[in-house]
């Protein structure tokens, strides 16, 4: 067995009155694919958020390789190779895309190093390389998808927490984005899978965990879920 | 061998970015050769100008410098700030206290409105992180009438009469007392906040401001520190402020509350607007409309308010994004 690289250990998280993660607990092994899938508002995306630091955990420990990083700052946390990539993209239009990678690798100073990685990046998405002058806010839905995740991968991460990289787009497009997620796998990127199209999401893991109201209901291993015709018909749909 | 003075290594197309109003300004050697241009008209204009219009270019000079502080807040940052005049009091009344009252040198009073003011921004910036647009706006307004009445109803301010008195600044013996004087004092500062509001922009703190301004999540996710980062700008408009604020009290040698008036505010906000966010060349313009559409329409006495309003109203109207907007790519 490998290396736990995150350990989620009885998370609970508030948003004012509202108890949304009523103390869940998982691990993610290095070099695994884990999805954490549920309904809308069942907490996925606020797990990683919380993972992440964008917000604060009520109660209840997080620790990434073997640090406690529960209290620590968004911007330390992705220093240390834990990167999220935020629902709905958030690319920054009007800027372009290589002005868009570079963001990712904002706390990088050396520039042959962020050369290399872009490089890299462009070599996975040859589409961006293709348009890399271009103002973002012109790229499909798709494209976008690709250039928040290539974002991501100028930080070098080694754990990369993807919220609803599928999320409106059209099958041919989900089925490509997974592709390049199972790549980054094989690079040896840990991947932390949030996602509404569970089908989807348990053919490329090796685990699974269900979410309803802020607690996980169902874990296991992909293939069992998958194969688990009550499962997949009562909390994960069709 | 040569170093790339382009920050985006990647692109070794060197692509030209045709379109756009400032397009024609892209290639170095014309900027530097117009910037040089601009400047070497500014240095002449005493001599052909009487009295009463190097007041009104010092005046231009003076916004020029206040309009580029609230940009980096406004423009660079976008965070609104309704209080910025509070900074311009600060280091208006740090110099106009250390100096009628504690006899102070005025040189020696900059470094303390400096800090002065930094404390200012800190002291506005740290609690406000979190709110965004109308409450920040709230907030800020707030501050700068509470700034306005502190100094209004303290002794050592002077009150509502304010201070009187102030000491002129004299460099190696020689008095400033002349408004030519004063003309080539702010034309000094507003060049040197173009440079560092220049510098600023394309270093990486600026940048990060840019990332922030867009998307917060994004930006802290990417990591930049969100609180640092806001902080700065804070900080740094409201250095620029308080130098301004320092010559200015030197230059009017007194000082009251009234000239710290919401209004004020307002109108450095207008400038940055009117000319263009976060665009050096359009709030430098926004300033020059501030101050010479109310002097151009002097004619019309009580009625020249009311036609700047209507101005700058078509401005917005048919340039929403300022006089000089973004480039289009």
């Amino acid at each position: 067995m490998s290396n736990t690289i995150l350990e989620i250990d009885n998370l609970e998280t508030h948003y004012g009155k509202i108890h949304a993660l009523r103390g869940i607990s998982f691990t993610v092994r290095e070099g695994q694919i884990v999805a954490l899938l549920g309904a809308n508002g069942a907490g996925k995306s606020t797990t990683l958020r919380a993972i992440s630091g964008l917000i604060r955990s009520t109660s209840g420990a997080i620790r990434y390789m073997g640090d406690d990083i529960t209290r620590t700052p968004a911007h330390d946390i992705v220093k240390k190779g834990l990167i999220h990539v935020p629902e709905g993209r958030k690319i920054f239009k009007g800027m372009t895309i290589t002005e868009n990678l570079e963001l990712g690798s904002f706390t990088l100073e050396d520039d042959a190093e962020r050369k290399r990685r872009m490089d890299h990046v462009f070599e996975i998405f040859p589409i961006l390389y293709e348009r890399r002058t271009r103002d973002s806010a012109f790229l499909s839905g798709g494209e976008q998808q690709m250039l928040a995740m290539g974002r991501s991968m100028m930080t070098n991460p080694k754990l990369l927490l993807l919220d609803e990289p599928s999320m409106g787009l059209a099958p041919f497009l989900v089925q490509q984005i997974m592709k390049i997620v199972l790549r980054l796998n094989k690079e040896g990127v840990t991947i932390l899978l949030v996602e509404q199209n569970a089908k989807v999401a348990l053919k490329l893991a090796d685990h699974g965990y269900v979410l309803e109201t802020g607690e996980i209901v169902i874990r296991g291993d992909a293939k069992t879920l998958q194969q688990d015709e009550s499962i997949v018909k009562a909390y994960l749909g069709e | 061998m040569v170093p790339s003075t382009n920050t985006t290594s990647t692109d070794t197309s060197g692509q030209e970015n045709p379109g756009g109003l400032s397009g024609w300004l892209q290639p170095q050697k014309n900027r530097m050769f117009i910037l040089m241009t601009l400047a070497a008209t500014a240095m002449f204009i005493p001599l052909v100008s009487n009295n009463y219009g190097l007041e009104v270019m010092t005046n231009v000079w003076f916004y020029v410098v206040l309009c580029l502080g609230l940009n980096i807040v406004v423009g660079y940052a976008g965070l609104l700030d309704l209080g910025y005049a509070a900074f311009f009091a600060v280091g208006a009344y740090t110099t106009g206290i250390l100096t009628s009252q504690f006899g102070v040198n005025f040189w020696l009073t900059i470094p303390v409105a400096v800090c002065v003011s930094a404390c200012a921004g800190f002291i506005i910036g740290g609690p406000t992180l979190r709110l965004r647009s109308d409450y920040l706006a709230i907030v800020t307004l707030g501050f700068g009438e509470i700034v306005r009445l502190i100094a209004r109803n303290l002794e050592i301010t002077g009150g509502a009469s304010g201070l009187i008195g102030i000491e002129r600044p004299s460099i190696f013996g020689f008095e400033l007392s002349q408004i030519v004087h004063f003309y080539y004092v702010f034309l000094f500062l507003a060049i040197l906040a173009c440079f560092v509001s220049y510098r600023l922009q394309h270093s990486r703190l600026g940048r990060a401001w840019q990332y922030v301004r867009e998307d917060e999540d994004a930006a802290e996710a990417m990591g930049i520190n969100r609180v640092a980062v806001k902080l700065y700008a804070y900080v740094i408009g409201a250095i620029f402020g308080g130098v301004a604020g320092c010559f200015f009290a030197a230059k009017m040698t007194a000082i009251s509350p009234e000239t710290f008036m919401f209004q004020q505010s307002v109108l450095i906000l207008l400038g940055v607007v009117l000319g263009g966010m976060g665009k050096i060349p359009g709030v430098i313009i926004g300033a020059f409309a501030l101050v010479l559409f109310p002097e151009v329409f002097r004619d019309l006495g009580s009625m020249r308010m009311l036609v700047f309003a209507i101005v700058m109203l078509i401005i917005m109207l048919y340039r929403p994004e300022g006089i000089w907007p973004a480039k289009k790519s």
